[in-house]
């Protein structure tokens, strides 16, 4: 049986943060039950472990009770649902020391809709009018184009809100503080773009104008970031003097963070004017209890990702290694429909009793 | 007496840099006394409450339980310890290097024992009272041929301790094993290294189904005690469950529920271990496609049930209440997956002897303990194969 799957077309025009509770779980339903059934049927891998769970595609089940696949799993398996010849796009996590990295292979058409939706979530924060950008980087880590590390998607994603790019780094990481200035003075009329990961804006570039005792005139700018807060918590830099820092050393007063991974295409979450995550009417999130029960609201846990975007690979619903809670559903008072969130740290590596591990 | 090397990297425990490596002879009267003595402080230790893991060691050397080992040693041959010992003790064990220490003070010999870098408040609590035990004057050899060191992975100081040992004792894993080989010692020293092993359960379904709630609930708590105590990440706890004998399915429930009761009670899973045990499960459904399925109890207890069994048990790997489980009424048909790893073979409802018969016959070269359900992380003189005191101590050929 051959299933007509969704499109992303169908819902590319509506505001991404237009749906409510009722509106969006009837959408949900539905089409996530088609991937589920879709991912069965092409990928061997998928196939075999709904088969070990003993759940039935072909029945329709509650959101919830949908098997979820850990994200862990993208960097020991090759998972896909196209034929090999049809991938056109290979993403990697950016591994750090030694570690595997996970691989989520696109054809033509989820490379097309992830940089669609991406558009429909940001030009919600920016508007559709292209901004000049300062891209907090350097300028190689686009240098290998076949393997897009997920610092390198990440810019080459938010780059296209942007014009007359400029990077802030050399490829020493080193601030490029002339370029820098100069592109400032040119647009210290406009709204300015920036882009950058989160450690990398801290480290390169807020810490390297206070040592050079610069503040950069950024009163107009929007600064977007993401990539997780590990290095920064061990500093003890959270959100909010992070924001507080940023405001000091460049005047920035438009600081919103992002959470997503490259495990899961559609999932961008962008940290609104209350400080809030969102999900759009592309994803939605779930949190679970140790015992992988749901949480209340308000309730920490394991986050849960739910897109409508991965039907290349079977992505569309992943068990994370993060942990966070779900603050509220529509009712954020900036306004967008959709549940906010927080999220609290990774799941910490548990010391683990046995005796077959001496580190010596 | 013998020089040890002394920097800021080095914490040293018990002793100084500076030891007496004169043997002694095996389970001599000092070291007797001096253990029931240990073995009494620590039980009257305030402290010792809060870990259970201190309790089942001050209880294990106590007086009756050396002189039952004692006499299950006595070979009628004249033994003396080598000299020195250094052993190695695994990171994430804070109570494996006291016992590693005592099996060689009965073996005679001096020590030095590296302990784990991370601070457990287990290892100060017993350093502690062993030092106060020591500032004796009738315990003061002890106190010159006793040391008890903290340092960060460092092969160069590994390398100074080595130097001088008659003995080098390590606990794994291989990789660990493989690491330290590397580091030079003496060329008559030998070497008793406790390398990754892997343990398996054998259950009589019929027999459990006779068990009364009681019985019932005890066999449950053993088989806990085996297994979730630890992580079922001993190199001795079952992963493996075998049913042998006649099928009996409602036998094999009344067990799992039986378990599933007492985990629910005692054990606390983590978010890391729930991802751990989902990862395992996915990567058993690509790798091992439809040769199984899954039963679980809750997700504290997950039960893949094989049809076949594997050639090798590299996929037969869990943790913190994983079991895989295979049926069959001949012992035999599992021969072909036991290889030198197996170490431990845990019991229930049948004859030992079986089992004896089972690797004679076989010809095995794994499966060196061969205990009841509930003993398998009883350690004792006797462990991995090894008479690990006989090895710690020489043998003086006298004519």
């Amino acid at each position: 049986m051959r299933i007509r799957l969704f499109n992303i077309d169908q819902i590319i025009e509506n505001c991404p943060y237009g749906l409510n509770k009722e509106e969006k779980n009837k959408l949900f339903l539905q089409v996530v039950n088609e991937m589920t059934l879709h991912h069965y049927q092409n990928s061997d891998h998928y196939r075999n472990i709904l088969n070990l769970l003993n759940y039935d595609p072909t029945q329709t089940h509650k959101l919830s009770e949908i098997p979820f696949i850990p994200v862990r799993l993208f960097k020991e398996y090759d998972l896909f649902s196209i034929k090999r010849s049809e991938i056109f796009k290979t993403m990697t996590s950016s591994g750090t020391g030694g570690n595997r990295v996970s691989k989520i292979f696109l054809d033509k058409t989820a490379a097309k809709n992830q940089i669609k939706v991406l558009s429909k979530i940001v030009t919600n924060f920016i508007g559709k009018k292209r901004l000049p950008m300062l891209i907090i980087d350097t300028p190689s880590v686009l240098k290998d184009r076949t393997l897009f590390s997920a610092r390198g998607a990440g810019i080459l994603g938010f780059s296209t809100f942007g014009r007359n790019h400029q990077y802030a780094l050399d490829e020493n990481m080193e601030l490029d503080i002339e370029n820098v200035q100069i592109f400032c003075e040119k647009y210290k009329n406009d709204k300015i773009l920036l882009f950058g990961f989160t450690f990398v804006v801290w480290k390169y570039f807020h810490q390297k104008l206070l040592d050079l005792g610069i503040r950069l005139p950024l009163e107009n700018a929007i600064l977007f970031h993401g990539g997780g807060w590990k290095k920064l918590t061990e500093e003890s830099v959270d959100n909010d003097s992070y924001k507080k820092a940023l405001n000091k050393s460049c005047g920035l007063n438009r600081v919103h963070n992002y959470y997503g991974m490259v495990e899961q295409t559609g999932s961008v979450f962008i940290e609104c004017e209350e400080g809030h995550l969102h999900t759009s009417i592309y994803s939605d999130i779930l949190i679970r209890r140790a015992d992988l029960s749901l949480c209340k609201v308000g309730e920490s846990g394991l986050v849960q990702l739910i897109s409508l975007l991965p039907k290349s690979y079977p992505g569309h619903n992943i068990l994370t290694e993060d942990i966070g809670q779900i603050l509220g559903e529509d009712d954020c008072s900036c306004g967008r429909k959709g549940k906010y969130f927080k999220i609290n740290g990774r799941v910490t590596s548990a010391e683990i009793r046995g005796c077959s591990d001496t580190i010596a | 007496m013998i020089q040890l090397p002394e920097n800021s990297h080095i914490e040293y425990l018990v002793g100084q840099s500076e030891i007496d490596v004169r043997p002694m002879v095996p389970y001599n009267d000092l070291v007797c006394e001096f253990l029931n003595e240990f073995s009494s402080i620590l039980r009257k230790n305030r402290n010792v409450a809060k870990y259970p893991d201190i309790a089942t060691f001050s209880f294990w050397c106590r007086k009756a339980n050396v002189q039952k080992m004692k006499s299950e040693f006595h070979d009628n041959k004249n033994r003396i310890g080598r000299g020195l010992a250094f052993h190695i003790t695994p990171s994430n064990v804070p109570i494996n290097f006291a016992f590693s220490l005592v099996f060689s003070m009965l073996a005679g010999n001096a020590n030095i024992v590296r302990t784990p870098s991370k601070k457990f408040p287990q290892i100060d609590i017993i350093c502690n009272d062993l030092n106060m035990l020591l500032s004796e004057k009738k315990y003061h050899n002890f106190k010159e041929n006793t040391v008890v060191v903290r340092y960060k992975k460092n092969d160069e100081i590994t390398g100074e301790f080595s130097k001088h040992c008659d003995a080098r004792v390590i606990w794994g894993g291989n990789s660990t094993i493989f690491n330290i080989r590397k580091i030079m010692v003496p060329a008559r020293c030998i070497e008793i290294a406790f390398s990754d092993r892997y343990s398996i359960c054998v259950l009589n379904a019929q027999k459990i189904i006779q068990l009364d709630e009681n019985n019932l609930e005890k066999l449950a708590t053993q088989f806990y005690n085996d297994t979730y105590l630890m992580d079922q990440n001993a190199c001795s706890s079952p992963r493996l469950v075998i049913w042998l004998g006649k099928s009996d399915k409602k036998g094999k429930e009344v067990f799992w529920q039986a378990v599933s009761r007492i985990v629910e009670k005692k054990y606390h899973m983590e978010y890391i271990q729930t991802v751990d045990k989902y990862m395992q499960l996915c990567r058993n459904a690509i790798d091992m496609e439809s040769n199984i399925s899954f039963k679980s109890n809750g997700v504290n207890l997950y039960r893949i049930s094989l049809e076949a069994l594997p050639e090798n048990k590299e996929q037969l790997i869990g943790k913190f209440g994983y079991f895989y489980e295979f049926e069959t009424s001949d012992i035999n048909s599992i021969s072909h997956l036991v290889d030198s790893s197996f170490q431990t073979l845990t019991y229930f409802g049948f004859e030992k002897k079986i089992f004896l018969d089972f690797i004679f016959h076989n010809r095995l070269k794994g499966i060196d303990r061969v205990v009841p359900v509930g003993k398998a992380l009883d350690i004792g003189p006797i462990w991995d194969g090894y008479d690990v005191i006989g090895n710690l101590s020489r043998i003086i050929n006298i004519q």
